[in-house]
């Protein structure tokens, strides 16, 4: 069942994430990983652009959501997983695509 | 002790219909850094104790860094390489070290030191130096590979 992508860039330092989004496929998975959450903050053009993308699913790592001081400065549809999550998101997937 | 732990785990969850997974985890980035061995130490926690088996840690470019058993950082900071050595010998992890990268940046064991003829090895307890090949083998054998750099 699809793939998934881990993004840790924000997209406002470098375009990873612009590529990724270039490539996912319907039934895919985007996991915003590290300085990736700032892609999901609500208001930035980024947040814009990831809303748009259609028949994928985005997820943001908890602890770097924590990290950085964004929570509930998300935009709604990012699903919020945990350490754990991540792991299910590996096995659940084919495979795992890594954009550094 | 650990390791029986995991098994046993292994066992309900194939007993529940949910299939454990062997994982590789390759870290391309040194400590204190960026995020990379961070992330990548907290997913491989995550995925034993959710009972899965990491088949190996390949340490890879800046990533070999993790390895020197020599740093020492602030008593309040997160120790990484421990962390790493620890984890390891917890769960009898087989955290390898690519042979080419460690050379350029100075990561030996014994053996890599008597061979270039210097005088000290800072290779840290859990940790092996070998070839790019151990990644291969991974691939090869692993269900999942998961990569963790910048």
């Amino acid at each position: 069942m699809g793939m998934l992508h881990t993004v840790n860039k924000s997209p406002y330092q470098c375009n990873t994430l612009e590529s990724c989004l270039n490539h996912v496929g319907e039934g895919d998975v985007v996991l915003l990983i590290e300085d990736g959450v700032y892609a999901a903050m609500k208001g930035g053009r980024a947040a814009d652009v990831l809303s748009a993308v259609q028949g994928v699913k985005v997820c943001v790592l908890s602890a770097d959501v924590k990290a950085r001081g964004l929570e509930g400065k998300l935009i709604d549809g990012v699903e919020v997983v945990d350490y754990a999550g991540f792991v299910d998101l590996v096995t659940e997937t084919d495979k795992t695509q890594a954009w550094l | 002790m650990c390791k029986n732990k995991n098994k046993d785990l292994r066992s309900t969850w194939i007993w529940q219909g949910i299939k454990p997974v062997k994982l590789g985890i390759c870290v391309l980035e040194g400590p204190y850094q960026h995020e990379a061995s961070d992330t990548a130490y907290n997913f491989a926690v995550a995925a034993l104790e959710k009972g899965h088996e990491i088949f190996r840690v390949f340490f890879y470019h800046d990533g070999v860094n993790n390895a020197t058993r020599l740093m020492v950082p602030p008593q309040d900071d997160r120790h990484i390489q421990k962390r790493w050595s620890e984890l390891a010998e917890q769960h009898n992890l087989d955290l390898v070290v690519c042979v080419a990268a460690a050379q350029r940046r100075g990561i030996l064991d014994e053996e890599e030191m008597k061979r270039h003829g210097k005088d000290a090895n800072n290779i840290a307890p859990g940790f092996r130096i070998s070839g790019l090949g151990q990644l291969i083998e991974a691939e090869i054998q692993c269900d999942r590979v998961v990569f963790f750099g910048d």
